[in-house]
């Protein structure tokens, strides 16, 4: 096995920064690939390599099964790669997938200090920490409310509350509002790039809709399916904020989506 | 255009989106009314019953040693409360079934978390602790009494062995419950041994553990008063069990029948005063309804 995680944390100061021959990124994968064990197909994931810098926003967008899912799960830890290293920046990265995935036990309130206490926050922080980010996805009246009070929408940005409070420099998002309505995904496209904005974390954002890519990354990558490798990247220099009907998100996102067809017919033959 | 409702406003919009798609909890519906239509088909059915039993009784079709009136067991349960025995049979067997009960409880807890968190532990043990579910803990009454002779130990002994194994299976029942969802949630959160289990597994697996603890209290009153009916003497004093059995002796039907009457009752009232809010508390607050609705 030659995966390996680094936390920079870890590293004494002078040596990170003088002797590591890159500048240190949030994620950085490097020749990361992953089957499962079923050597009659190609592998999932073939030799993978990509970074995102700190403070970053990068989409990845692909197939359905295309190894989407699989490559979040390998940087978040919960699953390893079958060769190649994987490197995440200080703390433990947040992860946002489809299902907000609330605690029915908890109501909003609790299921952010959960987050903070896992995370170590002293008791009497907490609260006011809960608070804080709450208020930050516009939900400081809904602190008490219970998960089955909740609309689809305020699920999810309770839920990214959540991942906020794990205090990683590192959001991974996999299709996080791939289950929402399109009012409620245009409104949080709007509250995430926000969000970015004021706190400078490094996202990766996963989805298989194209103008969302566009909508919100600084970067949009391209990954082909089985096996799964970075076929192409596009910097988005459109500046924000941006509307997802915007003519020049529309232009992007067309001829992204005409490489993605073409990997999709590939498969066909 | 106002302040207000600028359509470029992310919380003003946030808050329109949130108001129209939030769940409105329906106004609460008169409670007195729902209670007694619940209440009335019941009611009505023991009157028909107990008018049934006094027509019988009254026809003279058995002896009346056989076949008290409803009458006779009626002042069989006034003399047995106005003696006191009655009071003291309750309120003796209550004191075993709760003690063995939280027995039950404490034991149960510690055999299910071990077994709900160590894989192989739980492939040995939990087809036993599951089969045990459907061995009728009467069975253990002999056997306990060989080992602790007639004492209270050997009660408590029946009690524990009939309550523990549904507690333990609620327990893990529930825990196999919690989705996978959660589960991966925790660990992202970064939740992992202990606190995996007081965080994410213990309160995920609150509503089977319940369903579990109800049956469990079930199982102990059950095998309490197996074990109070076989194990009668002076020496254990007078509990509900022990009342029956006197009733037999004597030949005191409606006693018989005025005890089974009172077993009934407390067993009753224990399931719809503690167990049944306790399960509608935990799953009201979760947003799932309980059997019965509402
Ligand atoms: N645990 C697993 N075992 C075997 N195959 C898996 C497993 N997880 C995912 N796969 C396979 O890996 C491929 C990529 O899945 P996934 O990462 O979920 O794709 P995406 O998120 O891009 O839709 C699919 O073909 C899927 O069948
Ligand atoms: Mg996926």
């Amino acid at each position: 096995m030659t995966a390996t995680r680094t936390d920079h944390s870890l590293l004494p100061a002078d040596l990170s920064v003088h002797d590591d021959p890159h500048p240190p990124a949030a994620v950085r994968l490097e020749q990361v690939s992953k089957d499962f064990g079923d050597t009659s197909r190609p592998p999932v994931l073939d030799r993978i390599d990509l970074t995102v810098a700190s403070g970053e926003f990068v989409c990845l967008v692909g197939a359905s099964g295309c190894g989407k899912s699989t490559l979040l799960s390998i940087i978040a830890g919960l699953d390893a790669p079958t060769s190649g290293t994987v490197e995440v920046a200080a703390g433990h990265p947040a992860l946002m997938v489809e299902e907000p995935a609330l605690f029915p036990w908890l109501d909003a309130g609790q299921n952010v200090e959960l987050a903070l206490r896992l995370r170590g926050v002293p008791r009497g922080a907490r609260g006011g920490e809960a608070r804080r980010l709450l208020d930050l996805v516009h939900l400081d009246g809904a602190s008490a409310k219970r998960v089955h009070e909740l609309s689809g929408g305020m699920r999810q940005r309770v839920a990214l509350a959540r991942a906020l409070a794990q205090e990683g420099r590192v959001l991974l998002m996999d299709e996080p509002f791939a289950a929402l309505d399109a009012i409620t995904r245009d409104v949080m496209h709007d509250e995430l790039t926000r969000i970015w904005q004021d706190t400078g974390l490094s996202v990766l954002f996963v989805t298989h809709n194209v103008r969302e890519a566009v909508r919100l990354g600084q970067r949009v990558v391209l990954l082909s399916s089985r096996p799964g490798r970075v076929v192409r990247e596009w910097t988005v220099s459109i500046p924000q904020p941006r509307r997802i009907e915007d003519p020049a998100v529309g232009d992007l996102s067309t001829e992204i989506t005409e490489h993605l067809r073409r990997e999709i017919v590939r498969h066909g033959r | 255009m106002a302040a207000d409702t600028d359509p470029s406003d992310v919380r003003a919009l946030e808050a329109g989106l949130d108001a129209l798609d939030s769940l409105v909890t329906p106004v609460a519906s008169n409670r007195t009314r729902a209670a007694w239509s619940a209440f009335w088909p019941t009611a009505a059915a023991v009157v028909v019953f107990g008018g049934v039993w006094q027509a019988v009784a009254l026809a003279g079709l058995r002896p009346s040693y056989a076949l008290p009136s409803p009458a006779d067991v009626w002042t069989a349960f006034v003399v047995a409360a106005q003696d006191g025995s009655g009071v003291r049979a309750v309120g003796l067997s209550l004191e075993r079934g709760g003690l063995g009960f939280a027995i039950s409880v404490v034991v149960g807890v510690l055999l299910g978390t071990t077994l709900a968190t160590a894989p192989l532990l739980r492939r040995a043990l939990g087809p036993i602790v599951s089969g045990l579910q459907s061995l009728p803990s009467v069975a253990w009454v002999p056997a306990a009494l060989i080992w602790f002779q007639l004492s209270n130990a050997a009660i408590f002994t029946v009690v524990l062995l009939g309550a523990i194994p549904s507690i333990v299976n609620g327990l893990l029942a529930g825990v196999d419950q919690v989705s996978p969802l959660f589960l991966r949630v925790g660990q992202v959160l970064g939740a992992s041994g202990w606190t995996r289990i007081r965080y994410v597994l213990l309160p995920g697996a609150l509503p089977g553990f319940l369903a579990g603890l109800k049956q469990g209290w079930a199982f102990a009153w059950r095998s309490l008063m197996a074990a109070e009916l076989i194990s009668s003497s002076p020496r254990l004093g007078t509990g509900l069990g022990q009342l029956l059995d006197l009733g037999r002796q004597t030949n005191d039907m409606s006693l018989v029948i005025a005890a089974i009457l009172l077993i009934f009752a407390v067993g009753m009232a224990i399931e719809l005063a503690v167990f049944s809010p306790l399960e509608r508390k935990v799953l009201r607050a979760r947003g799932l309804t309980g059997p019965g609705g509402r």
